[in-house]
């Protein structure tokens, strides 16, 4: 990589002011398209069939009379996706997850799809698929799975990362282990120790807008797939190998995203609605339903986590550990483990164990879901945090201040820290106004800390310069939080231009190379370093350009503000060319100007946030409202502070969220009982208070202008803020996610009963 | 020379050693050794391995250089939301 990522502390001209973004005219009046939105000429309507069982064997399909129903052109079963997967676990599972094989594995589960003339006759056709299951028993819930009695889902699934394989199978697909130090002699030195059981609940991502796609396989091998996706190049790659494709003769077409926070960076329907249009020879357009959003499209983990810390009474930690056994579906999946790594990662340590169990139940493929894994694990962590001060009698900012991670800490999941944000963003929180203002009767107030990764990766960006001088830039990350906006003021930072002259889209997979997905909040961070070494390519030919006109050396010509500059006593006469008079010549200069660049973004920095929340309980119902939320967190820099701000709101709303109602519920049958936004209920603007925000800029040392992710960290430290809020509101210890109003009371009704 | 700490699962594929010295000037160079010495950590950078820098996460830059004395440990290959 021909480029210097190292921040250089300039000064800015374009990052950090707050433009109105590029997309939202077309957004606030309708016309921006989203997966659903997309038409083809001849299009078909593709249904999926779902198993009503939470484990079955699948004994026969009989798709006759629906292949024979009037304006049915395709149906299709897993013999219509052969296995082309090589070997490949990972993406056998994924080919699985799209159409059931040989057994369901979780209430939704796809079993065929079929391709009508329209919506009525496909549900007719639905009807008339014959399936006969063998039911087998089923375990839904993640403690009674791990259990060595539980129905097994998977008879070849040998617990790995023991030092021993285990002689018999089990739903425990895989056991991890982070930490240094030793714990026992840590804990022998506590003077205090908190040990206490939490759970989570299994939710969803919540994305407002269901998974959509048209899909148009031509007999000559080519085929476009316009979809509703967090990474069309993915998209492409997972597709094209399931199907048998040239990933270079499918074109895929991202369009706008109604919210995908990790949902969107899997396939689902995508390859079914490929292999109908194949097998129908006409276009296929699949819309899930919501009821099907819920039952087979990924959800996070449902999680059951032990905690244990140690403190001497100077508020020192001596010790921490955790067992977190995390649900990842009834495929294998590393969910505990990333759970293991991020529980601790806030505090400096000298003596900390951690261990993740992956365990498979009968519920839909786990996905990510904004900083995966990380919620839960802060939610114990910062419980038991919470209850530790307390016994201590320290307050709770304090405590954690006195044991934040800092730059040298060796962190609990292994590597020393480099400059971070965790105790910039405590203090912050200790002196704002928040943290002093007097709560009422029934009222209670929790903080609680956040740590993430956050991610790069692979990048392409080309930038063009038109003759008019205005500037389109077509990147492949897709644009899940404004990063079009923000990704212009870098463009126009770099160039010198004002911002309003820069176009930003999202390219197709035929028009760019290859992006990994917009996740591990990595969308602005890495597009943003391509799209400097664009520009910084595109600059270099505009100095060509202009050494050209003035018939001067290049080594001469300075590019400063948007202008080439000859350098030098001797050009004093000449004035500066702007970026719109040399993009005006170009067509006799040597043609287009354009920078492109293609890279790795490493080196992502870490991300800390703190956050403060205040609650009102009702003592009689159970009932809870936020009354006041602020968070606190390092973005590094934040190129378009308002949607830095707005992921930073967006990421405690849905926290907010998790924490109060939302949980899959499943009946005794296996099946999902609220699959529906009526029954699983995700907060409305009525439920919410304003989320306050504040931004800290501690810039990272790997990206020119310091800038870290910042669209995950968000959601960590909810659950447990709001948590500690309620548990200091009621005077009892809450250790199961979501404190919904029954919960609540029967914690109560626990207390009173002693 | 460089020392390198492995992550508790990889460290088990590794001759259930945590620790290793391996003369390296890049984590491509890394993990051709590691390969070479350890066959079965094979399928494990194949999957995905990351490798932290005094702290610096690197996931996919394998021309990325390992200073002398630097802190190196490696880590799984995760997914982000």
């Amino acid at each position: 990589m021909n480029f210097d990522p190292r921040f250089s502390g300039r000064q800015f001209a374009s990052v950090g002011t707050r433009p109105i973004r590029p997309d939202g005219i077309d957004k606030v009046t309708g016309r921006a398209r989203y997966g659903a939105d997309f038409n083809m000429a001849g299009q078909l309507v593709g249904r999926v069939l779902r198993s009503p069982h939470a484990h079955a064997v699948i004994k026969s399909i009989d798709t006759s009379k629906a292949e024979k129903l009037a304006g049915v052109k395709a149906v299709i079963t897993a013999k219509d996706l052969p296995d082309l997967t090589d070997g490949d676990a990972a993406m056998y599972d994924i080919l699985d997850n799209c159409m059931a094989r040989k057994k369901a594995l979780y209430d939704g589960h796809a079993v065929a799809a079929v391709a009508a003339i329209d919506a009525r006759i496909a549900r007719q056709a639905l009807k008339l698929i014959e399936v006969e299951y063998e039911v087998l028993p089923h375990v839904t819930d993640v403690d009674e799975a791990a259990h060595h009695h539980a129905p097994l889902i998977n008879d070849q699934v040998f617990t790995e990362g023991l030092e021993e394989k285990p002689a018999k199978p089990s739903n425990i697909t895989k056991r991890t282990q982070f930490g240094h130090g030793d714990v026992h002699k840590g804990f022998a030195e506590a003077d205090f120790v908190v040990e206490r059981s939490f759970k989570t609940e299994q939710t969803h991502q919540g994305y407002i807008e269901p998974h959509a796609c048209v899909a148009s396989v031509n007999a000559d091998g080519t085929a476009d797939l316009w979809v509703c996706t967090q990474g069309h190049f993915v998209y492409r790659q997972h597709c094209a190998q399931l199907l048998g494709l040239e990933a270079s003769k499918l074109r895929v077409t991202s369009s706008e995203i109604g919210g995908g926070f990790g949902g969107k960076t899997h396939v689902w329907a995508e390859p079914v609605a490929l292999a109908l249009s194949r097998k129908a020879g006409r276009p296929v357009k699949l819309v899930m339903t919501r009821d099907e959003v819920f039952r087979a499209s990924g959800p996070t983990s449902a999680t059951s986590i032990d905690v244990k810390i140690g403190a001497r009474k100077d508020g020192t930690i001596t010790a921490a550990e955790a067992t977190l056994r995390y649900s990842s579906g009834p495929y294998a999946g590393s969910w505990a483990e990333i759970g293991a790594m991020t529980a601790f990662a806030c505090y400096k340590l000298e003596n900390v164990k951690t261990v993740g169990y992956e365990v498979l139940v009968n519920r839909p493929k786990t996905a990510a879901y904004r900083a995966p894994s990380a919620p839960m694990a802060a939610f114990a962590v910062e419980s038991a945090v919470d209850e530790l001060a307390k016994e201590i009698g320290m307050d709770a900012v304090d405590f954690r201040i006195k044991n934040a991670a800092q730059e040298g800490t060796r962190a609990s999941y292994g590597p020393v820290y480099g400059p971070i944000g965790i105790g910039p963003t405590l203090e912050a929180v200790k002196h704002h106004p928040h943290m002093k203002a007097p709560l009422k009767e029934n009222q209670g107030r929790g903080m609680a800390c956040g740590f993430w990764f956050n991610f790069g990766g692979q990048t392409c960006t080309d930038l063009n310069i038109g003759m008019d001088g205005s500037v389109s830039l077509a990147v492949g990350t897709v644009d899940v939080g404004g990063s079009r906006a923000s990704l212009s003021l870098v463009a126009a930072e770099e160039l010198g231009i004002d911002y309003s002259h820069v176009k930003a889209i999202v390219a197709d997979t035929s028009s760019l190379g290859y992006n990994d997905m917009t996740d591990g909040s990595r969308g602005t961070f890495s597009s943003s370093m391509a799209t400097i070494s664009a520009a910084r390519n595109a600059i270099k030919i505009l100095r060509e350009r202009a050494a050209q006109m003035w018939d001067v050396p290049v080594d001469d010509v300075h590019w400063e503000k948007g202008h080439a500059i000859a350098k030098g006593e001797k050009y004093g006469n000449l004035s500066p060319l702007s970026l719109k008079d040399i993009a005006a010549k170009s067509g006799t200069t040597g043609g287009p100007i354009a920078g492109h660049s293609e890279l790795v973004a490493d080196g992502a920095g870490v991300s800390f946030a703190t956050h403060i929340c205040d609650v009102e309980v009702d003592p009689e119902t159970g009932s809870t409202r936020v009354i006041r939320y602020t968070v606190v967190q390092d973005a590094g820099k934040a190129v378009h502070p308002t949607y830095v701000e707005g992921q930073y709101q967006g990421g405690a709303a849905q926290g907010i969220g998790w924490a109060l109602n939302e949980e899959y519920i499943y009946g005794k049958d296996g099946r999902l009982q609220n699959a529906g936004f009526l029954d699983y209920r995700i907060p409305v603007c009525s439920d919410l208070p304003m989320i306050d925000t504040q931004i800290l800029e501690i810039p990272n040392p790997n990206h020119p202008y310091g800038v870290r992710g910042v669209g995950e960290t968000s959601i960590v430290p909810p659950l447990a803020a709001i948590a500690n809020a309620v548990s200091n509101a009621v005077g009892v210890r809450m250790t199961h996610i979501p404190m919904s109003p029954p919960r609540i009371l029967a914690a109560l009704d626990a207390e009173r009963e002693g | 020379m460089v020392e390198v700490t492995l992550w508790g699962s990889l460290s088990a594929v590794a001759g259930g050693k945590a620790r290793h010295e391996i003369e390296a000037k890049d984590i491509r160079e890394l993990f051709r050794k590691l390969a070479e010495q350890y066959p079965g950590i094979e399928p494990w950078i194949d999957r995905g391995i990351a490798v932290a820098i005094d702290g610096t996460i690197y996931r996919d830059t394998w021309s990325k250089e390992l200073p002398e004395g630097a802190e190196i440990f490696l880590l799984p290959r995760l997914a982000g939301g």
